[in-house]
């Protein structure tokens, strides 16, 4: 293995700058002639705009401009985008009304954009915006997600019954058939609770005009600047794209929180040619749990039909799951495409049908959260999968056993093909690194501490690496899937690589520069890799959804060969041999059996100082762009095991163990990999034990918005986790690689319930396991 | 109304004439334009912010300038070497991976630094309560924890 | 936050004669939570006093029984104060879980007092202890200190000064952290000494308050059984998104019960 190639434990290439003080966010910019925009957000739920008075407000020093939802109408821009289509299952599609960057006429969650604020100074915006007179006129709110069906109020009047879609998926009859056969039926409801990514950057942006060039430059806490781009270019401002230029540099934390296009910076794009003055917004920690896309929010019905061994003959499934007031970009794709199709797991579940019935409520958008209906799914699947062990009295790793898919490929009843895995092998790698033999023993030990011990599994599967764009398309996308590399060799043999892929932590700079460096035998000091900029990369989808190398690394490795390639035909006419008779090995061009050879970094000076050089077959320089999109997608898959203990005077929870053991294919830096599987554990067991975004009920204000009272992790919160790894590589990806950044937050909170509930002996119990939670199940529990 | 501000930080003097109302973080980012230091939540519970005064590790987004009126502040930018080598605590967390976006990484760096001589040999559960004012969203303390006990051995 | 006067006073009886001056006025002592508050806009003072520059309001002493610490002495202090450690260990414990370690390094316990915050650990402390509070114009014993939600004995523009704590014969605190805020969801602070069993609970309610009832439970027996068998009322209690009031009841007797048994 190349000591700074694919395979090794590289630390990275970025953490200088970050280590120093020398990373750069958006907030750090300040630009000439700088402004800053304060919104003015509903205090209300529900309401609607009478008027808005900004006299006061204008008079206030420093203010520049103010803008309300008036001003936007009368510029007839459009609406923020949904970025797909979804069918409901009685054919008519999904309602989608209009999502305004500020509120016309009415507000619908606390937190929308009523107005925005421009002033010299940011504390002068706010204290302007803390005097502009709404008149509002309070409306009821539509707040609970399992009873906005059957609210008499409408969050929007297009969907009378706050129903966005009713989605169906999988073989209804079948299962229906299932059920009739069925030795044991075992049923759960649960809920899965909303959450606020909270990336520790809030979100940020600063747009300014330029009115020689006629061009916009946005600087935004973005995931995917180009789809930024496109969204905000084509379908609300009605700006060309070569007009416009995203750059999202460095960003501190993403988790899906960052993909979409949001109104703010939407706002500030437009009105920066009108003041024609920069305009910079940072979101306070407040406005960030206002504001920002939350994420899963489902109430959910399961069955499964088991026969009298503990196999699993059908499964059905019910949600209802909150898009909050409005469409966010790619909201209604979470729980239908990203979560119906992965209801199967790991097992062999001969039909499976899902329906989803889409709500809206007075609350903010919900949209993708790390995993991103991956998590949502796993918890239903897994937590099923517990309740049936129990009911049928089999060892929950000997139920899963005896339903995992073992041939390959297999065609789920849900729409996937799983390409590769080997879901056994993980299992029992996880039982060893766990010591569940070694279970019993501890759990009596907690006993006689008066402690109760519980041991919990999960054997998770994902979809990652979306995927297929004509798959993606059938499904309702409407955006591509492909990711774009583009590989510049300088003169002297230096290499810049230029991604579509967006690092926000996952060490891309690094990881990518591996895959250069191997691939073409040169130091990894000699290779860099930029991103996030739209004036810098040619295209690209972004990062989410784990894909970042299984696509955006295919691309690379894909100009990577054209490179290669070329090179062997420049490599040919210097060494006087046949194109075909070339081979390229570390870092050299050698005529196959010979010694006649050429380095990499001389090839490309004569690709550039092209004296010598086949002038009349082959164009000079070498610099080569690739688009890569993925004949299916990635599945990532793995066993989790929490081992918890819990004090029944209190309820308190302790995370006593966590075990780990994934199957991301291929690795190119272990040290990475396990960073992620550790913080998306870390985000998953957040969920499980601590973290609930929760509004009033009746008034709809969100309750918990601060660290006061939204329960963040900590570091005393968790013990180490221990990670493992099982390789069977991807089939169809040049890499061999399948993702690794959602699968801890995917796995992880299924194996902490189970355990909870193992511990103190209750079927269920909702997240966050509170104290007070636990404390009660088990009261219900002793006097049941 | 108008202070006058005198104070050390990374080393150089500094005097400026703030408003009163100018938090520290403030004062360091904006007047400074030292934006090493970040503000991740601005009421006191997130720990991006933290600098030292006077030696002593503190949130910079909840204190006013004027408390730290004479004092010597380091901030992130003040803790390598001049000539950019990092500090043993820098370089624990690039060797064990102690961070991912970044933007807690001033504030854990900085935090973790003040533990010299405070904690001896502590075990991980220790070091872990010694986090209590710092929030990472993306590492899960993991490696955190084991780059503060790289970086404290490093420095004594 | 919204401009004010700042105030430097280099002594108490200037700051005195400032704060006599009318207005809305606000004492800076650490600022950890007066500060938070200005931010959110639920304090907007026209001027703030800054005490740190008063001298001889940090130090420590321990003498004749009595441990007393000055009114801006910083809970990092408290909490590695070798002689306090000494003589009330439960009270250097309590002041190194406050908040967390950077809010230790500034907050300080006459702030943390004057605050009275329903949730605070210290309040707990001066009732558990029974401590006598000293202001520029008098001494206040801690039992009738805290009067409610935010909500002192103090007069407007008195200073806390310094805080006496008698050391008992034994005393702990426990903290049962809210897992967001890292306040006490419920904290008991326990003491037995020259003022017999005390018992001080903190986060339960709209301020700090004994709780009799298992003052006398620990009296006749100093068990963590005996607390346990002492059944609180709900009435009275917060019940909040946190936790229910009924939830609250049924945890004081358990940390104080906790609190027993770990008590030196």
């Amino acid at each position: 293995m190349k000591a700074d190639g694919i395979g090794a434990r590289v630390t990275r290439k970025e953490d200088h700058r970050f280590l120093t003080g020398n990373g750069q966010y958006t907030d750090d910019i300040i630009l000439p002639r700088q402004t800053y925009a304060a919104f003015v957000r509903s205090p209300h739920a529900h309401a609607t705009i009478n008027g808005i008075n900004s006299a006061a407000a204008a008079a206030m020093p420093g203010v520049v401009a103010i803008f309300t939802g008036k001003d936007i109408e009368e510029s007839k821009i459009g609406g923020l985008p949904c970025g797909w289509g979804i069918t409901s299952k009685d054919g008519t599609p999904a309602i989608e009304p209009a999502h305004p960057i500020l509120c016309i006429g009415k507000a619908r969650y606390v937190g929308d954009h009523v107005a925005v604020v421009i002033a010299e100074t940011a504390e002068q915006a706010r204290a302007a915006a803390d005097v502009m007179d709404v008149d509002y006129g309070i409306l009821p709110a539509v707040v609970s997600t399992g009873t906005a069906a059957a609210s008499k109020t409408a969050v929007h009047d297009q969907a009378p019954n706050n129903v966005c879609y009713t989605w169906g998926h999988g073989d209804e009859a079948g299962v229906k058939a299932a059920f009739e056969k069925a030795h044991h039926i075992s049923t759960l409801d649960l809920i899965n609770q909303r959450l606020a990514p909270n990336a520790m950057e809030p979100r940020a942006a600063n747009a300014v005009y330029d009115r020689s060039s006629e061009s916009y430059t946005l600087y935004v806490a973005n995931q995917n600047p180009h789809v930024e781009r496109l969204l905000m270019c084509a379908f609300v401002l009605g700006i060309p794209e070569h007009k416009m230029r995203v750059v999202a540099p460095d960003v501190g934390g993403g988790f899906g929180s960052k993909i979409f296009v949001y109104a703010e910076e939407t706002v500030l794009v437009w009105a920066s040619k009108r003041v024609n003055r920069p305009i910079k917004w940072t979101a306070d920690r407040t406005e960030a749990f206002l504001s920002d896309a939350h994420g899963r929010d489902h109430v959910t019905k399961a069955q499964l039909a088991m026969d009298k061994d503990g196999k699993f003959l059908g499964f059905r499934v019910d949600t209802t799951a909150a898009m909050g007031a409005y469409l966010s970009t790619f909201s209604t794709a979470v729980p239908t495409i990203l979560y119906g199709t992965l209801l199967a797991g790991q097992y062999t579940t001969p039909s499976i049908y899902v329906e989803v019935t889409a709500v809206f409520t007075n609350t903010a958008p919900v949209d993708a959260y790390r995993g991103a209906g991956r998590p949502e799914a796993t918890y239903v699947v897994e937590r099923m999968v517990e309740v049936a062990a129990r009911d049928m009295k089999l060892d929950p790793a000997e139920i899963r056993r005896r339903n995992f898919i073992r041939t390959f490929p297999y065609a789920t009843p849900v729409g996937l093909t799983y390409d590769v895995g080997d879901y056994d092998a993980t299992l029992d790698s996880a039982i060893k690194m766990a010591d569940v033999a070694g279970f019993a023993a501890r759990r009596a030990a907690s006993e006689a501490r008066g402690m109760k011990r519980g041991l919990g599994y999960s054997s998770y599967i994902e979809a990652c690496g979306l995927a297929p764009s004509n798959v993606a398309g059938a499904l309702g996308a409407r955006a591509g899937l492909f990711e774009s590399g583009e590989v510049r060799v300088h003169p002297t043999g230096k290499v810049e690589v230029f991604t579509g892929s967006h690092s926000h932590g996952q060490g891309h700079e690094t990881t990518f520069a591996q895959v250069v460096a191997d691939k073409l035998g040169i130091p990894i000091e000699d290779v860099s890799i930029s991103h996030g900029d739209t004036g810098k990369v040619l295209f690209g989808m972004g990062t989410y959804g784990s894909r970042s190398l299984a696509v955006g690394g295919s691309a690379i490795v894909k100009a990577v060969d054209k490179v290669i390639a070329k090179g062997k035909k420049i490599a040919a006419h210097l060494l006087e041999a046949s194109d075909t008779d070339i081979e390229f090995v570390n870092g050299e061009f050698i005529v196959k059996g010979t010694d006649k050879k050429v380095p990499f970094a001389s090839v490309s000076l004569t690709a550039y100082v092209p004296h010598n050089y086949p002038l009349d077959k082959l164009e000079p320089g070498l610099n080569e762009n690739a688009f890569y999109d993925p004949t299916n997608f990635t599945y990532p898959a793995g066993t989790h095991i929490c081992e918890v203990e819990v004090d029944p005077q209190t309820g308190k929870v302790e995370i006593c163990a966590f075990t780990a053991v994934d199957d991301f294919g291929n690795i190119i830096n272990p040290m990475i990999v396990e960073g992620q599987v550790h913080g998306g554990v870390a985000q998953g067991l957040g969920q499980a034990l601590l973290e609930d975004c929760i509004y009033d009920p009746e008034s709809g204000q969100l309750l918990t918005a601060s660290y006061m009272d939204y329960a963040m992790p900590r570091a005393d919160d968790f013990p180490n986790f221990k990670v493992g790894n099982n390789v069977t590589a991807c089939t169809h990806n040049p890499l061999g690689v399948k993702g690794c950044g959602e699968a801890g937050a995917i796995g992880s909170p299924p194996a902490f319930i189970n355990a909870v509930t193992d511990a103190i002996g209750v079927k269920h119990i909702d997240m966050p396991a509170t104290p007070e939670r636990v404390w009660r199940a088990m009261q219900s529990a002793a006097h049941a | 109304m108008s202070v006058n501000i005198t104070m050390k930080v990374n080393g150089k003097s500094v005097t400026a004439a703030v408003e009163a109302s100018t938090t520290l973080v403030e004062f360091i980012r904006e007047h400074l334009r030292l934006t090493g230091t970040h503000v991740g939540c601005n009421t006191s519970q997130c720990g991006a912010c933290t600098v030292h005064v006077n030696g002593r590790a503190v949130k910079s987004c909840n204190m006013l300038v004027a408390q730290a009126q004479g004092a010597d502040v380091m901030t992130i930018e003040g803790l390598a070497a001049a000539n950019g080598d990092m500090h043993p605590m820098q370089a624990a967390f690039k060797e064990h991976h102690g961070l991912q976006c970044g933007f807690c990484t001033p504030g854990m760096v900085m935090s973790a630094c003040e533990l010299k001589g405070k904690v001896t040999n502590p075990s991980d559960q220790e070091i872990r309560a010694c986090l209590d004012g710092n929030i990472c969203r993306c590492t899960g303390y993991q490696n955190i924890v084991t780059s503060v006990k790289a970086g404290l051995a490093a420095m004594s | 936050m919204n401009a004010f006067e700042l105030h430097q006073p280099k002594d108490l009886a200037s700051a005195a004669t400032l704060a006599g001056g009318g207005g809305d006025l606000r004492f800076l002592a650490g600022g950890q939570s007066i500060l938070a508050s200005m931010k959110l806009g639920l304090a907007s003072p026209d001027a703030m006093i800054d005490l740190s520059l008063i001298p001889d309001m940090k130090a420590i002493t321990v003498a004749g029984g009595v441990v007393k610490i000055g009114a801006m002495a910083k809970h990092a202090d408290v909490a590695a104060n070798a002689d306090v450690k000494k003589a009330i260990p439960a009270l250097a414990d309590l002041a190194g879980g406050i908040g967390d370690r950077q809010v230790r390094n500034m907050g300080t316990i006459g702030g943390s007092l004057a605050n009275s915050d329903p949730a605070a650990c210290y309040p707990a402390a001066a009732l558990g202890l029974g401590a006598m509070i000293h202001t520029n114009k008098r001494n206040i014993a801690a039992d009738s200190f805290f009067l409610g939600l935010y909500e002192t004995a103090l007069d407007a523009g008195e200073i806390i000064t310094a805080v006496s704590f008698p050391v008992p014969e034994k005393a702990a605190y426990v903290k049962f952290k809210n897992s967001a805020s890292r306040f006490a969801l419920v904290g008991v602070f326990v003491s037995k000494g020259a003022q017999g069993v005390r018992v001080a609970v903190t986060g339960a309610a709209s301020c700090a308050f004994r709780a009799t009832a298992l003052e006398t439970a620990l009296a006749n027996s100093w068990t963590a059984a005996a607390c346990n068998a002492v059944k609180m009322s709900a009435d009275n209690l917060n019940g909040d998104l946190h936790a229910s009031a009924e939830y609250r009841a049924h945890l004081i007797p358990v940390i104080a019960g906790r609190a027993a048994a770990a008590a030196k």
